[in-house]
């Protein structure tokens, strides 16, 4: 009994998005007519979409780029129980990418015995690891949960090269009930091919089916999507690996979450 | 002001405003009378529409102007995808002024900006209009260019927008 309440804790600390709560980053708004007022935002993880009835989620990562490109820092971040919130000073036309993302490496061992534990930034590991570990197995984690905001007329936005992330060949801020967006995956900036992909429209306390739309990519990581119907989706894909990008590590869990909203005709 | 006075003075307005022998296009498009708690005149776009649905020319944008109501824009949901978007506010001869509830006439003459640019081709003229607080609606007409005898197109809006006449006068 105790045995197995142990390795139930152990593959619950080693396989988070297996279990956990869906996690999303909900703009008030994605359409802004013009620079010089406010968007706020709400991040959570619960499995209603879009509820904050479960936890909050934390903004450690968070990471806004301008329309060119500039890290700029949002105002007000909070962290309550249910949601963690913030608010973002509109000043240029374009897109503007918010997202949350991390890095993060999680390792677990046994020292003469006791099981230890630890998650931090990969740069930490060594100082963080005995080299005496013994029976280690370390995991990259990398995630990302992000929202696009426009400002005008959208902006090209530039794939950053790491972990999952979405291509918008349609612009995720140009988005209509009954059109077909384009889209694509890449892990390391490379076609993540033979991805699936999920696609679950918000709302979903108020039906009886998940509804979940689900996709693979092709050989290219490229797939398509046909809205039913306007509202806010949340995207999620995952990958697993042995390709960690971090020195002394092979296994990697790569996420990626986005909330997008699409208009009626 | 009642109605029918109204439309008469806007008919003696634009006869008096329009030469005789010019080419035309003009629009005869009716706000309807409500029966809400709370009512606000609808912001309303007109445009001339490609094939391919986008903006061949914007032909009248009509928002508050009272104050900064610029944000409320988007709202006209088709014409700010389609170009509104891309459309620096206020525009000389394009942007005005909300308009109350009744029939309103507009004249473009063909041999002026922004028609006189039209390319020969089929197009479509939209009205779309949206309230605060209240819906939207967008009404289509299609016509060809350039005009070459005299047309009209009606088209009835349902909650936003009365009925909509194209005249197309050559």
């Amino acid at each position: 009994m105790k045995l197995s309440i142990a390795i139930a804790a152990a593959m619950l600390a080693f396989a988070p998005a297996a279990f956990a709560a869906r996690a999303w980053v909900l703009p008030s708004q994605t359409i802004v007519a013009r620079a010089g007022g406010w968007v706020t935002f709400d991040a959570a993880s619960s499995d209603d979409l879009f509820s904050f009835n479960q936890g909050a989620y934390p903004l450690d990562g968070l990471a806004v780029t301008t329309p060119d490109g500039q890290p700029v820092t949002p105002q007000n971040v909070s962290k309550g129980r249910t949601r963690s919130s913030f608010d973002l000073e509109i000043r240029a036309p374009g897109t503007y990418r918010v997202a949350v993302a991390g890095d993060l490496v999680m390792a677990r061992w046994e020292e003469e015995g006791k099981p230890k534990r630890w998650r931090g930034l990969p740069a930490d590991m060594a100082a963080n690891i005995p080299a005496k570990a013994e029976k280690l197995e370390v995991e990259q984690n990398q995630r990302r949960v992000e929202t696009f905001v426009t400002v005008g007329a959208p902006t090209a936005l530039k794939p950053t090269g790491v972990g999952l992330e979405l291509v918008t060949d349609t612009h995720p801020n140009d988005l209509y009930a009954g059109e077909t967006a384009k889209f694509q995956f890449l892990l390391d900036g490379k076609p993540a091919g033979d991805l699936e992909v999920e696609i679950v429209a918000g709302g979903t306390r108020y039906r009886d089916s998940p509804d979940a739309y689900l996709v693979k990519t092709d050989s290219k990581g490229a797939f398509a999507v046909t809205w039913p119907a306007a509202g806010f989706y949340w995207l999620d894909a995952a990958v697993t690996d042995e390709n960690a990008t971090v020195p002394n590590v092979k296994k990697r869990r790569a996420l990626y979450n986005a909330t997008l909203e699409v208009l009626p005709q | 002001m009642s109605h029918s006075s109204r439309v008469f003075l806007a008919l003696l307005l634009s006869a008096a405003a329009g030469g005789a022998s010019a080419a035309d296009l003009s629009l005869n498009l009716e706000i309807p009378n409500l029966p809400v708690a709370e009512y606000h005149r609808p912001y309303v776009a007109i445009w001339v529409e490609n094939p391919d649905q986008s903006i061949a020319a914007n032909l009248a944008v009509w928002y508050n102007l009272r104050g900064d109501h610029t944000k409320w824009l988007p709202d006209l949901r088709q014409w700010w995808r389609r170009g509104g978007r891309d459309l620096k506010v206020p525009a000389d001869g394009l942007t005005g002024a909300t308009r109350p509830v009744g029939q309103h006439i507009l004249k473009f003459d063909a041999a002026a900006e922004p028609l006189a640019k039209l390319p020969p081709g089929k197009y479509a003229i939209v009205v779309e209009a949206v309230r605060e607080v209240g819906g939207r609606e967008a009404v289509r007409l299609p016509f060809e260019w350039p005009i070459k005898a005299t047309k009209r197109e009606t088209a009835q809006g349902t909650k936003e927008l009365g009925a909509v006449a194209l005249s197309l006068n050559p």
